[in-house]
């Protein structure tokens, strides 16, 4: 009596035993888990809403749409968490701890903007997550690349994007088509500062003559005074490494003044669409940080389906393709690897070459060799103009045409 | 009273010994509760230290935090660890004698604007300078320094808040400090150089605040003005410290740890609204808990003592 109920207590025990395995054995397979944090309040709200946040939730939509990330034979589908950073580093940090040891997240998406990106690079390092870093420009990737090696810095680095701009200068001032006289402000923040920083030496290095060279503060609301003492200097060359609020202010206080330069290029936020949206026809010929293949057919697909899954509103036209396409690629890094191992879909990452809408990217020392560095508004799109050796670059109009009453 | 103090001593020996094993028991996530939990607790308690005797309210929390912080950020990777931490405490200390000195004559409702003011004056000095002088903005933090060192400096860090106010309580600076919170005029008046008491306090608490943000900044990697200077930091010390009730040295716990719980619970299941749940707590606390935690407690025990006591005589 005692061994029988003793037995049947054990075998019960057995079958409970086996399904509990089995369930977990199945759990782990039925789903992908991929967290992340976003600064969905907070200073950083606006760059995270535009760029980052569509694209994270147009992707996750489009795979499951397909049946999800095919591991193996079958496919399995995305399961989402996500935070909010509340634009701080330490919630980002905190946010990414909790994924990790909490939800046990099985990828994890990086956050928007170089600070955030760079106070959460050392947790993801320690953990061994790939870390596909689109929105941070930093003159350090190539050394944080070297001391995380999980991580991949998409977007490049300040000084490239300023001996992109000079180069292009160099170029135009060759063919004749300008002076030699430039007129750069800078905001005093880690892009403009940067920036500047990399660009004065560049242009005095190419004999430039830098007639005017001024930073302002993040927030200044009057630009008139800087716009008319440019003016009155009458440059050929208006390079301003500007955030997105006085990238309008500047551009609008041009238009006003009839400041019109053979080159008008401004900073972050010449590439968004709400650009396009206050200047209309007055775009044509403004240069500014970024740019994409527009010619191209896989950017034109991605600009319907983002248009047609976003209620008709329209990526930037800078690291909104970049953050697409690196989602892109940690989905064929982890196809490839065919299961949930992180060590492999990074080792996949630095040596693999990956088919995006931005073309075919294959890491170098975990950095891309090619990036859009000065792009140009023609006929109400804005593409790449430099570096010219890229593929689909277009010619730069220069010099850019009259300002028009609005 | 002595076997008393000796049990406490004991007591408080265990429990801290008990709180520094957390790194070995403990996973990342929770070690970066602990983190969060020790570092407002800190830095309510400071706040606590003199806002909670003189009664003047500070925003100035984070001016002092983003000091430390810079510091570490400027110096981390040219000095030993000890030494940068030393050299952050001394800019704390002596910009608290600079605007203590210029500014505790102010009272009420100058004194909160002057020390918001503050950190964004001296958030815009630092931009000025690292945009003019520098030609950097953003600094990056590569030292040598783990989660669970983090944990343990601000452990030691708490130790030291608790044992400072114990001592000051019992010191004449606490009692002149505590006449000043009654009334100034009378403090003035009995003798005591309410510049001089309220400065030396300023000093403490405001030292003690730059080194929260000295030991935090290793777990950036980044910083720029920003990120140090982040005003958000001084409004959670002032609620925490309020709900806890900055009267009492024990009180801004009793704010900060449920209040750090209570982020950190809405942050993962209410990431959406949080801000919205964040500011009704405001108010209920405001309202129904205008002496804090600490007020709370002490109304319980008055109304357990025997009625009689409170009928006129």
């Amino acid at each position: 009596m005692t061994t029988s109920t003793t037995r049947r207590a054990l075998l019960l025990a057995a079958v409970l035993a086996a399904g509990a395995g089995f369930a977990t054995a199945a759990a782990a397979q039925t789903s992908i888990k991929i967290g992340y944090v976003l600064s969905r309040t907070g200073p950083n709200t606006g760059g995270a809403a535009v760029t980052t946040l569509p694209n994270y939730e147009m992707w996750a939509k489009e795979v499951n749409d397909a049946g999800g990330i095919k591991l193996g034979e079958k496919r399995v589908p995305i399961e989402i968490v996500a935070y909010d950073d509340r634009s701080s580093a330490e919630e980002a940090v905190r946010g990414i701890e909790r994924l990790i040891n909490q939800d046990k997240v099985d990828f994890i998406l990086p956050p928007w903007g170089t600070g955030l990106n760079l106070a959460v690079g050392p947790i993801l390092a320690r953990e061994g997550y790939p870390h596909l870093a689109a929105t941070a420009v930093t003159d350090k990737a190539p050394e944080l690349a070297k001391r995380w090696p999980n991580s991949f810095w998409l977007l490049g680095t300040s000084t490239g994007a300023a001996e992109a701009l000079v180069d292009l200068l160099v170029k135009l001032r060759d063919e004749k088509k300008i002076g030699d006289t430039v007129a750069m402000v800078a905001i005093a923040d880690g892009f403009g500062i940067d920036l500047s920083t990399a660009a004065r030496p560049a242009l005095t290095k190419a004999k430039f003559k830098l007639a005017y060279d001024k930073s302002y503060p993040i927030g200044t609301q009057d630009l008139a005074p800087i716009i008319n003492d440019v003016k009155a200097l009458n440059p050929d060359v208006f390079v301003a490494f500007s955030y997105p609020p006085d990238t309008l202010a500047l551009t609008e206080q041009s238009r006003i003044a009839g400041f019109n330069p053979k080159i008008f290029y401004t900073g972050v936020g010449t590439a968004f669409p709400l650009f396009n949206q206050k200047f209309g026809k007055n775009t044509e010929g403004v240069m500014g940080i970024g740019g994409w293949s527009g010619d191209s057919a896989a950017i034109k697909d991605y600009l319907a389906r983002h248009k047609a899954a976003r209620n008709g509103a329209e990526p930037d036209r800078w690291a909104s393709a970049v953050t697409y396409s690196s989602l892109q690629i940690l989905q064929q890094a982890i196809e490839r690897v065919g299961k949930v191992d992180r060590a492999a879909v990074i080792k996949e990452l630095q040596t693999g070459s990956f088919d995006t809408v931005i073309g075919k990217v294959k890491f170098e020392n975990n950095l891309p060799t090619r990036y859009w560095w000065v792009g140009q508004w023609q006929g109400g799109d804005f593409y790449g103009v430099a570096p010219a050796g890229n593929v689909g670059a277009r010619a730069a109009i220069v010099p850019k045409p009259a300002w028009v009453a609005p | 009273m002595n076997a008393r103090l000796a049990t406490f001593a004991l007591l408080t020996a265990a429990g801290l010994s008990l709180m520094a094993m957390v790194p070995y028991l403990a996973n990342a996530y929770w070690l970066a509760l602990g983190i969060s939990l020790l570092q407002y607790t800190v830095l309510a308690t400071a706040w606590g230290l003199f806002s909670g005797p003189t009664r003047y309210v500070s925003l100035a929390t984070t001016a002092f935090f983003g000091v430390g912080a810079y510091t570490v950020a400027v110096l981390g990777e040219a000095l030993p660890w000890p030494v940068v931490l030393a050299v952050a405490a001394m800019l704390g200390a002596a910009l608290a004698v600079l605007v203590g000195l210029s500014t505790l004559r102010l009272s009420g409702v100058y004194f909160v604007i002057f020390t918001f003011g503050l950190a964004e004056l001296i958030r815009q000095l630092v931009v000025w300078f690292e945009v003019n002088k520098s030609h950097v903005l953003g600094r990056y933090v590569f030292v040598p320094v783990t989660q669970a060192l983090i944990y343990w400096q601000l452990l030691a860090l708490a130790a030291a808040v608790f044992a400072l106010g114990w001592l000051i309580a019992r010191s004449r600076l606490g009692f002149a400090l505590r006449i000043i919170g009654e009334d100034e005029t009378v403090a003035t008046h009995c003798g005591i150089n309410t510049t001089i008491a309220k400065v030396t306090l300023f000093v403490i608490s405001a030292t003690v605040m730059t080194l929260v943000g000295a030991v935090m900044a290793p777990r950036w990697t980044y910083i720029e003005p920003s990120i140090a200077f982040n005003a958000m930091i001084s409004f959670q010390v002032l609620i925490m410290a309020l709900l806890g009730g900055a009267h009492r040295l024990w009180g801004p716990v009793l704010g900060a740890v449920p209040l750090t719980l209570l982020f950190e619970l809405l942050s993962a299941n209410f990431p959406n609204t949080f801000t919205i749940i964040l500011g009704c707590i405001f108010l209920v606390i405001v309202y129904l808990l205008p002496r804090g935690v600490v007020g709370l407690i002490e109304r319980r025990r008055e109304t357990s003592v025997p009625v009689q006591r409170r009928l006129p005589a």
